[in-house]
């Protein structure tokens, strides 16, 4: 059995309350449900929340923080999610704040990482500050999950840029593959006018599509549960998510297609009667 | 510019230099009795003091020496340094002006600022004036011509790409591929520069010579910006929060709508801006 190589993924956005960690924990249960070993990270220290949307809160005992300054290994620290076997989590620390986090410890932690999981996903705090940086500077690929409306897609092209430009990859001259993730989509706000189309959106950002995720209540059903989206009962949500880590995992070649985007609106559109 | 660390060892750098661009007030020195100077600055002052509240000032001796009466006369800079301070002005500078003129000013602590475009072909330009005002003391009359741009920001070395060359427009440009991203600023010193992608919103590309942007145009676009009018911005699709041509800008609440998203050429002629579609 050849072994796959590691691959640290980082959800960022630049704008705040886009979708990150409902990403980030929606990605990593899925990846983990098709047999990948998967770990998330919350970088988001001292606001953490990835805890409360995995459900794991009340088994937090060592952070993120504690491994880095050495106060416990990374093994005490890591959370073995209860539904799923290759689903791991590694919180952050709610009582610290971004200064404890250093290049080199992050490091550390992240190449230790890359020795057990194959896919290691790093939900970013919104803004271009050291916690974001933190998260974004050793990733190997990027999700830019952007609503479709101007502030987030201005902050989306910024922090853009910034994987450009701040990152170890791009700092070596090497390309970090970017993959735009367009969240909280509702079909009848665009017809419209009130939110950017599709369209519009990779027009801007000039990133390839990931996926489509609808605006929808199971989101928030879900994450008061403490549970991934991808775990949780059947939605429309879920099912664009599913549809995003074949495309991440380059899995089904139709679904680059022109036409399944087609079906995939038109899907959204059918559902956004019920909702907004 | 990587992430700091912690720790903080002997190595590490005290400072960093930067190339930066600011607007400055140009006071145009038409005469050389500092007595009245100092009385008709008084009474401009008086009429915008906040403004004039510890304001740069480069001081331009070019009109000086035209004049028959007061060519490459001695100036006494301390004296007229004193007078700018006094009235909360800072000088910072003078251009213009003979060798002896400015080695005197030099003396005196001021810096010496390169005149214009045609003689400057060095590849650190760290200031840039904008000729906010033209103070005739003469005759108190003012000239406002369209001021510049406010706060720019520092050509930080992580986002933008910088080019070595020290030689004139026209025989070097440089070609961006990439998109400009929001918070991104592209300078081409010395040289025309070609956009092959969009400009985005919050994006500002910068450029001695000519820009060409073979795309939409949603931020900020500024040539000639060591002054040279004779520069254009071309781009396909009008849709900018600002255009300027050594220091004449629109931005765009000033610009038609009837130019809005057209493919447009962009150049001075007669003193003002105008957009021309193509």
């Amino acid at each position: 059995m050849t072994k796959l190589e590691s691959k640290i993924v980082v959800i960022t956005s630049g704008k705040g309350g886009v979708g990150k960690t409902t990403t980030t924990a929606a990605l990593g249960a899925e990846l983990a449900n098709r047999g990948h070993k998967t770990v998330v990270v919350d970088f988001d220290i001292g606001l953490r929340n990835l805890d409360l949307i995995m459900g794991c809160e009340r088994r937090v005992i060592f952070d993120f923080v504690n491994v880095i300054q050495g106060d416990a290994n990374l093994t005490q620290a890591l959370i073995k999610d209860k539904r799923s076997e290759n689903l791991f989590i590694l919180p952050a620390s709610q009582t610290r704040d971004k200064d404890a986090l250093t290049t080199e410890g992050v490091e550390k932690v992240l190449m230790e990482l890359k020795k057990e999981f194959h896919f290691i996903i790093c939900d970013s705090p919104a803004g271009i500050e050291r916690g974001a940086l933190m998260a974004l500077y050793f990733a190997d690929e990027a999700v830019v999950v952007t609503n479709p409306e101007v502030s987030s897609v201005r902050d989306s092209d910024r922090i853009i840029g910034v994987l450009n430009s701040r990152t170890r990859r791009a700092e070596q001259g090497l390309e970090i593959k970017k993959h735009l993730l367009v969240t909280r989509y509702a079909y009848n706000r665009v017809q419209r006018g009130e939110m950017l189309s599709v369209e519009d959106v990779q027009e801007i950002l000039a990133i390839p599509l990931l996926g489509i995720i609808p605006e929808s209540t199971a989101v928030l059903h879900a994450s008061n549960q403490g549970v991934p989206v991808t775990l949780s009962g059947s939605s429309d949500a879920k099912e664009a998510y599913r549809d995003a880590v074949a495309r991440l995992l380059g899995e089904t070649t139709k679904a680059n297609s022109q036409k399944s985007w087609k079906k995939l609106l038109e899907g959204l559109r059918l559902f956004s009667r019920s909702h907004v | 510019m990587s992430i700091s660390t912690s720790t903080n060892t002997e190595t590490d750098s005290m400072f960093q230099l930067k190339g930066g661009l600011y607007p400055l007030t140009v006071l145009q020195l038409l005469g050389t009795d500092l007595r009245i100077f100092e009385q008709q600055l008084e009474t401009k002052v008086q009429q915008a003091p906040k403004f004039f509240y510890h304001a740069p000032v480069v001081i331009d001796l070019q009109k000086l020496n035209q004049s028959q009466i007061t060519t490459n006369t001695t100036i006494d800079f301390n004296n007229l340094m004193n007078i700018l301070l006094k009235k909360n002005l800072v000088p910072v500078g003078v251009k213009g002006g003979s060798a002896s003129q400015q080695t005197a000013a030099s003396t005196a602590g001021l810096a010496i600022l390169q005149d214009n475009a045609k003689e400057s072909s060095h590849s650190q330009t760290t200031t840039l004036e904008r000729e906010n005002w033209h103070h005739s003391l003469g005759e108190g009359e003012q000239v406002m011509q369209n001021s510049s741009a406010s706060t720019k920001p520092f050509l930080s070395k992580a986002e933008t790409f910088q080019t070595d060359t020290t030689t004139a427009c026209n025989s070097h440009y440089k070609i961006i591929v990439e998109p400009v991203r929001s918070g991104q600023q592209v300078y081409a010193p010395g040289c025309d520069l070609i956009v092959l992608a969009p400009v985005s919103h919050g994006a500002e590309v910068l450029s001695d010579g000519n820009i060409h942007i073979y795309g939409p145009l949603r931020g900020r676009a500024l040539a000639g910006v060591t002054g040279d009018e004779n520069t254009h911005i071309f781009c396909q699709s009008l849709e900018a929060e600002l255009i300027s041509i050594a220091g004449q800008y629109k931005i765009s609440e000033d610009i038609d709508q009837s130019l809005w998203c057209a493919a447009v050429d962009v150049f001075i002629k007669s003193g003002h801006l105008h957009i021309r579609p193509f």
